[in-house]
């Protein structure tokens, strides 16, 4: 077969998944996917990544759920979803219509939780993503990612019980983000997503009550994005695919994400200020290929060249 | 488009909408881009739409209100809408309530109801008060009396019910005007509908960060809503 040399390669490998180009809809920001199919076809991105999914249906936390923040936002949803059996009759039927990837994010309140999910998944999703970095609920989320053995074990549970390759989603919000994610690929994950948002808080200044309901929530948009890019750079190391996220409003964002290390680059928060941001980023990315003369996208993922210490 | 003030930190923005763009229905809304450096759009209510224009009363409220009403004439706006969904209108006797910048929508469901209307609006003071004279028929209140009559939207609406001529109520306003309002409904037995307000993000139904407690589950201010049945908000969640 022959195949026309000039044409670029958009394709990516993430965890042994080919996705057409590198560009994914992240979790949280993308409900299911309806709402943005109404704007493009949800086909051209490289894989979609659900709203996170628990066992049992979530309401999520009482409002206010937002804050604006210089460049950023905190939201404090909590997980709100319709649950895991809901998600698999309701929804992926729908998700799977289209030509991508489909990612599920998963959540529990404990190892066993995350284990029921994804053998009901099965091998009806193309990733899952093990979540333990959300930082709006009390038992599970982040208290998993920021303890390596419990991350660890988390990881196990998932493993055992998956049919497809598990990436685990972590929190920027440790000390040494390399450690965590040592551990988890050593309890076999097959790679990471990073970042999840960071803790944050705002107060109005009249009332003196924090307009989160929750008090504080989790930072998200362009005001994180040197620390993804900083986090994903610092487990470049770790020979693990990497989905990198945070911040990422543009191509050159994106590239600048993959130079760092990572393998496919999700696009969140910024969506809420251009709906056709996923789409914008994936045409601004054949054009950095083409002004760049690279054949393959995949040749920048980890392309950084670090100055000497 | 123009962008003209109406009140003391209230204006009255107006936008050509491209001939593709249908404006919008009443308590319908548009998600406004408001400044490079603001990440999160603003959802404004539409309080008039007429051939490819549609009309905004806004508060300045923050950061991202107060850059748009520094935008001049001449300027190109970022706007997504016409979103969520509006008032269910019916050609029946209607009482329309609104309280402060939730008076412009209630210019629009007057416009569009082909029936007796009459409005009951509520303001914080004399310097407060916009949009009276989109009213044939209407009440003013004040909270202080500094224009109208002294006190709160949801007595005169008692008053006005107690006739028995009105078939539908529909209210925009602060949350403590609407729950009053929607319990004054419910004691009369008339059907009422209020519209909504809360932080948005992504203004489609995507994010699930404007949410807001009706029929024992959080719904979407920005897709399910922002009009509601007020029977079935949850009040005091």
């Amino acid at each position: 077969m022959s195949e026309n040399v000039h044409a670029p390669d958009l394709s990516v490998n993430l965890a042994g998944v080919t996705l057409k180009n590198p560009v994914v809809a992240v979790s949280g920001t993308f409900g299911f996917g309806r709402e943005y199919g109404e704007y493009y076809d949800i086909g051209r991105l490289g894989a979609v990544c659900v709203k996170g999914i628990t066992l049992l249906p979530r309401g999520g936390n009482p409002p206010p759920r937002v804050a604006e923040t210089p460049m950023g936002m905190l939201n404090s949803v909590g997980l709100q979803n319709p649950g895991i059996d809901a998600f698999l009759s309701d929804e992926l039927p729908f998700l799977r219509r289209f030509d991508t990837a489909v990612i599920a994010n998963i959540s529990g309140n404990t190892p066993e939780e995350y284990a029921r999910m994804a053998e009901k998944l099965g091998d009806m999703v193309d990733l899952i993503e093990v979540n333990i970095s959300c930082p709006n609920v009390k038992a599970g989320g982040m208290l998993f990612g920021t303890d390596p053995a419990l991350a660890a074990e988390v990881t196990r549970a998932a493993k055992r019980a998956a049919g497809r390759p598990v990436l685990v989603k972590l929190t920027p919000n440790v000390t040494d983000i390399a450690h965590i994610a040592l551990a988890v690929k050593d309890a076999g994950a097959d790679g990471i997503s990073l970042i999840n948002t960071l803790g944050g808080m705002r107060i109005d200044t009249e009332t003196r009550r924090p307009i989160l309901r929750m008090n504080t929530g989790g930072l998200s948009g362009p005001a994180v994005l040197p620390v993804a890019i900083r986090c994903v750079y610092q487990v470049r190391g770790l020979g693990l695919p990497v989905l990198g996220m945070g911040g990422v409003s543009t191509a050159s964002d994106a590239v600048e994400m993959m130079l760092a290390g990572a393998h496919a680059v999700g696009i969140g928060s910024a969506m809420f200020a251009d709906p056709y941001a996923p789409m914008k980023v994936l045409q601004g990315l054949g054009e950095f290929m083409a002004s760049h003369h690279l054949t393959r996208i995949s040749e920048l993922t980890g392309g950084v060249l670090p100055w000497e210490a | 488009m123009s962008n003209k003030r109406l009140a003391k930190d209230v204006f009255d923005l107006r936008v050509a909408l491209g001939s593709e763009t249908r404006p919008g229905a009443p308590g319908s809304f548009y998600h406004i881009a408001c400044g490079g450096e603001r990440l999160l759009r603003r959802p404004i209510s539409v309080c008039g739409a007429w051939d490819d224009v549609v009309r905004f009363v806004y508060a300045v409220r923050g950061e991202g209100t107060k850059w748009l009403s520094g935008v001049c004439s001449g300027a190109r706006l970022d706007m997504l809408g016409p979103l969520g969904r509006g008032f269910d209108l019916a050609d029946e006797p209607t009482l329309l309530v609104g309280g402060g910048i939730g008076v412009p929508p209630m210019v629009f469901c007057a416009e569009r109801i082909d029936a007796p209307v009459h409005a009951i609006l509520g303001f914080r003071d004399a310097d407060a008060v916009i949009l009276t004279g989109a009213f044939a028929s209407f009440d003013l209140l004040t909270d202080d009396g500094s224009a109208g009559d002294k006190g709160y939207p949801h007595e005169k609406l008692r008053e006005r019910l107690a006739g028995g001529e009105w078939k539908n109520v529909l209210a925009c306003g602060p949350r403590p005007m609407l729950k009053a309002v929607a319990k004054v409904c419910a004691e009369f037995g008339v059907r009422c509908q209020v519209s909504m307000e809360e932080r948005m993000a992504c203004g489609v139904g995507a994010c699930l960060v404007c949410a807001c407690a009706v029929g024992g589950t959080y719904k979407r201010v920005c897709a399910d809503g922002p009009v509601f049945n007020a029977e079935e908000v949850d009040w005091d969640v």
